[in-house]
């Protein structure tokens, strides 16, 4: 059950994004900086907490978790040292997905070259 | 010719975007990449050593470095285009664009190159992420107690 689920929340998420992107003159960077912003909006009531225990991976996966994740580390950490833990725990979460992009995109580059 | 009625050839002759047939492969592309995240972390779970979270964070980086990879090998921009939001709205698409500017500026040299650029399609997500996060992190934290 937790299969559909996923295909069915990403799915929706990814079409919300191909409704924008065919009926506006937005950009897929405009798109994903738009649903980053929405993901940590969404957090502030603690809906995307429920999406990523009910859908599973499939709301792990869509672009809108990385504004989750954000919101949820800063937050874990300002509940133990106050407004600074915002800065101390921005990345906490997200580090994962920052440095794996970092890393593999950099031995990549080394490793090919442009083709066009 | 007039502009409006050049503006009325040229709608004639564009080739026509199906928006239908492009929402539905978003849909399924996209739900097909949330299925494989979800069928991952079960594979992962599965082993004995892997708690749930750690399976999670490997799920991702998994998906990262196949998106880096396939982008670096040339046939991911194609993926892309097809696909559409199915693929650059899954965290494929961040590995995707930042992967593709690498790549792009490899040849203005490791630092101003690479370094400077590497972020130049991926940085407004981070940008405004943690602008975002920051705000409604403050909100909550005022308003909610954390």
């Amino acid at each position: 059950m937790i299969y559909l689920y996923s295909f069915l929340f990403a799915g929706i998420v990814c079409l919300i994004g191909q409704i924008i992107l065919d009926n506006t003159k937005l950009l897929p960077g405009h798109i994903t900086s738009l649903f980053v912003v929405i993901g940590a909006a969404l957090d502030v009531f603690s809906i995307y907490d429920f999406f990523v225990n009910t859908f599973g991976a499939g709301a792990v996966v869509c672009i809108t978790s990385f504004g989750h994740l954000l919101i949820h580390g800063a937050l874990s950490k300002a509940a133990s040292s106050g407004l600074l833990g915002l800065f101390t725990g921005m990345f906490s979460l997200t580090a994962t997905g920052i440095t794996a992009t970092i890393i593999f995109a950099f031995i990549f580059t080394m490793i090919f070259k442009a083709r066009d | 010719m007039n502009k409006q009625k050049y503006q009325q050839l040229t709608k004639k002759y564009a080739p026509k975007e199906n928006k239908a047939k492009n929402m539905v492969i978003a849909f399924v592309i996209g739900g097909l990449v949330g299925l494989l995240g979800q069928f991952l972390v079960d594979l992962y779970t599965s082993f004995d050593s892997i708690s749930k979270d750690e399976a999670t964070s490997l799920m991702m980086v998994t998906l990262i470095f196949f998106s880096c990879l396939f982008t670096a090998l040339g046939f991911f921009d194609r993926w892309v285009e097809k696909a559409g939001a199915g693929l650059f709205v899954p965290i494929s698409g961040f590995a995707h664009a930042t992967t593709s500017s690498a790549l792009e500026y490899k040849k203005e040299g490791l630092v101003m190159g690479i370094g400077s650029n590497i972020f130049k399609l991926s940085g407004s997500v981070i940008l405004y992420g943690v602008v975002a996060a920051y705000v409604f992190g403050i909100i909550r934290f005022v308003f909610f107690g954390g």
